[in-house]
């Protein structure tokens, strides 16, 4: 058997058991609380697997490996950023989250201020940076087949793209946050399970001597020691000082980022109280943690034991190098079947990756349309909970479909930028509109609109400004140029530009509720009037 | 599902000595050490870029310093964690419950 039809029968495996779970969940779906947040009933542990499974995508498995594979030392500068970011949401948003929301971002801010332009601002920045998110994950899967499964034709792609769509689609209709949340929890066993198998054969074959391995990778690549140290691939010394700000700019965005991003805030709800929401934290950093170390050997290990020659002649990004160290590694300890099946499992689990990561973003931004956009701004707050899950369902419907169409289209175009552009949207307009909320008692309906509007149009308008959309052979639009802004990543100036806003829009307006303040501090450090989990 | 309470209570609550002291510790833990673990990424992320012959100083075998920093890092991370999750449970957690199991009690 080819390890290409392996990989389609574990992955179908992988499917019929979850659809199964989602079936199971959506009989056990009847309020809105289980649809968004899944009951509130989720432990700690259970949490934090899935805080896993909603981070840890494909990007961060096969990219990240393939950057180390390909550039050395400068992929692990983006794992320690993705690590980092956590602390953020352990110590200042986890918490105080849980107790002061209810569904989604947009529900802490509209805590204290006038509830339709704030939940009008917020939703539409959770659909934006939910939708920049599922078209690079999804696009990558149209890649991904022709590289893991052997189709190449464009129709394949396209099919790819439409099925892993469809998937989705079906999780967030029938299986709500509960569905989500267990593809996610599995698919977090399944991919650590798998990074820690190869990670173990291959720290085993080099006798578990850390510096032999680097030695060998180093010379391997081809690029001597170099390949060790900071500079390959991220402010090399070509381009100059502006590429080094772009670094530095890139790393602000992922520190800062993740704290912001929809889909990570909504995982604080499904857990009964805040002390398990902080738990479920510690569990996530643990987990997302061990899995970037493991990363880490896998990305020096298939530089060792392929050869970053081998990997780029596979794919130019290098996202093949996870899969290919497997097939290797199963090489090493039982034979040519051995490196079939491994491959075909480290596949297919790279699929189930992609597929619990758009689940989650669908369900974000889902929910946050029929929550904050329909119920609260079109409907004022006269909306039943069953009008707002049917309408969540229909939106989880048709953001599924226009993703899957904005996809196809652009599965020709490098988009691999968007995801950091996420970070970006989500660290300049979102961070500072939750971080004043909670903590600044003079912040108010003017200064969180204007946070949140300006964070999210000058990180797109600087991006769409920069060298990754026009004016460079590795741009979305190649053969234009219409830059001027000179950094990738816009961080460095769209963080203070959101700051700011929220600060000047809040002393211009003088709006101030003594009242609401004192309820949103007291209940988020408190717990009292916090929503309470579901009683089945 | 959850129970409503007056807004003065709220507003009673803040102004107790006891919630003071839970927002002082709170805050006086999370701020500083915020900061601090944002400098520490900072530095290394700025000595990836403006520092590449320090980082490239071998400590043995083919170990760089460049490795050893972004290692601590991790270190780093995995020590805040725990540190915040003892502080919590001995000063932030006791207090909590204490406020919140007062006015649910009425």
């Amino acid at each position: 058997m080819s390890h290409e039809a392996l990989s389609t029968i574990l992955f179908l495996i992988f499917v019929a058991g979850t659809l199964g779970i989602t079936f199971w969940a959506s009989r056990n779906t009847k309020t809105a609380a289980d649809y968004y947040a899944g009951g509130r009933s989720f432990s700690g542990l259970q949490n934090g697997l899935a805080i896993g499974g909603d981070y840890m995508s494909a990007a961060s498995f096969l990219g990240i490996a393939g950057i180390i594979a390909l550039s050395g030392y400068d992929g692990f500068l983006y794992s320690i950023g993705f690590l980092v970011a956590w602390l953020v949401a352990l110590l200042l948003v986890a918490e105080l989250m849980r107790n002061s929301g209810k569904f989604t971002m947009a529900d802490v801010l509209a805590f204290r201020m006038s509830p339709r332009p704030v939940r009008t601002a917020a939703g539409v920045s959770t659909i934006v940076v939910s939708i920049f998110y599922l078209l690079a994950q999804m696009v990558g899967a149209g890649a991904l087949v022709g590289l893991l499964l052997g189709i190449h034709s464009e129709a394949g792609k396209i099919w790819t793209i439409i099925a892993v769509g469809l998937l989705m689609i079906i999780y967030v209709v029938f299986g709500g946050m509960k569905g989500t949340t267990w593809v996610q929890i599995v698919k977090a066993v399944l991919l650590m399970a798998g990074a820690a198998l190869v990670t173990l054969i291959v720290l085993g074959k080099f006798g578990f001597n850390l510096s032999g391995l680097l030695g060998e990778a180093a010379t391997q690549s081809g690029k001597g020691e170099a390949f060790l140290q900071p500079g390959l691939k991220y402010g090399t010394e070509a381009q100059g000082i502006a590429g080094k700000i772009d670094l530095i700019s890139l790393g602000l965005a992922l520190v800062l980022g993740t704290a912001g991003l929809p889909h990570i805030l909504i995982r604080f709800y499904t857990v009964p109280t805040a002390r398990d929401a902080r738990k479920s934290v510690q569990w996530g950093i643990g987990i997302i943690g061990v899995f970037y170390l493991l990363t880490l050997v896998l990305g020096f290990g298939a530089a060792a034991l392929v050869g970053s020659k081998a990997i780029a002649e596979q794919d130019k990004a290098g996202n093949t190098a996870a899969p290919q160290l497997a097939q290797k590694a199963g090489e090493i300890l039982f034979g040519e079947l051995g490196g079939t099946i491994l491959l075909a499992v480290i596949a297919a689990v790279a699929f189930a990756t992609i597929l619990a990561v758009v689940a989650g973003l669908t369900l974000a931004s889902s929910s946050s349309f029929a929550h904050d956009l329909y119920a609260h701004v079109f409907k004022r707050g006269t909306a039943t909970e069953r009008q707002e899950v049917v309408v969540a369902r229909i939106a989880a419907f048709v953001i599924g479909a226009i993703s899957i169409a904005l996809s196809i289209f652009a599965q020709s175009l490098n988009v691999a930028f968007l995801v950091a552009l996420a970070f970006a949207v989500a660290a300049s307009g979102n961070l500072p509109a939750i971080l004043f909320s909670l903590f600044w008692k003079r912040f108010n309906t003017a200064g969180a609109v204007s946070a949140i509007y300006a964070g999210l149009i000058a990180s797109v308008v600087l991006v769409f400004f920069s060298p990754v959309v026009s004016g460079a052979p590795t741009s979305m639009f190649p053969d234009s140029d219409w830059h001027w802004f000179p950094l990738s990543n816009p961080g460095i100036l769209s963080i203070p530009i959101g700051f700011l806003a929220g600060y000047i829009g809040t002393i211009l307006s003088k709006e101030y509720n003594a009242a609401k303040y004192a309820e949103i501090e007291v209940r988020s450090l408190t717990g009292l009037g916090a929503e309470k989990a579901a009683k089945h | 599902m959850t129970v409503q309470h007056d807004s003065s209570v709220y507003e009673r609550i803040q102004a107790g000595e006891r919630f003071q002291e839970l927002r002082r510790r709170h805050r006086s833990w999370a701020f500083p050490m915020t900061v601090a673990f944002l400098v520490w990424y900072l530095l290394y992320v700025l000595m990836s870029g403006f520092a590449r012959d320090f980082m490239s100083t071998r400590l043995f075998g083919h170990f760089n310093v460049a490795l050893l920093f972004g290692i601590l890092q991790f270190v780093s991370t995995f020590l805040i964690t725990w540190l915040y999750s003892r502080h919590a449970a001995a000063k932030l957690d006791p207090i909590a419950d204490e406020l919140r199991a007062e006015e649910e009690a009425k």
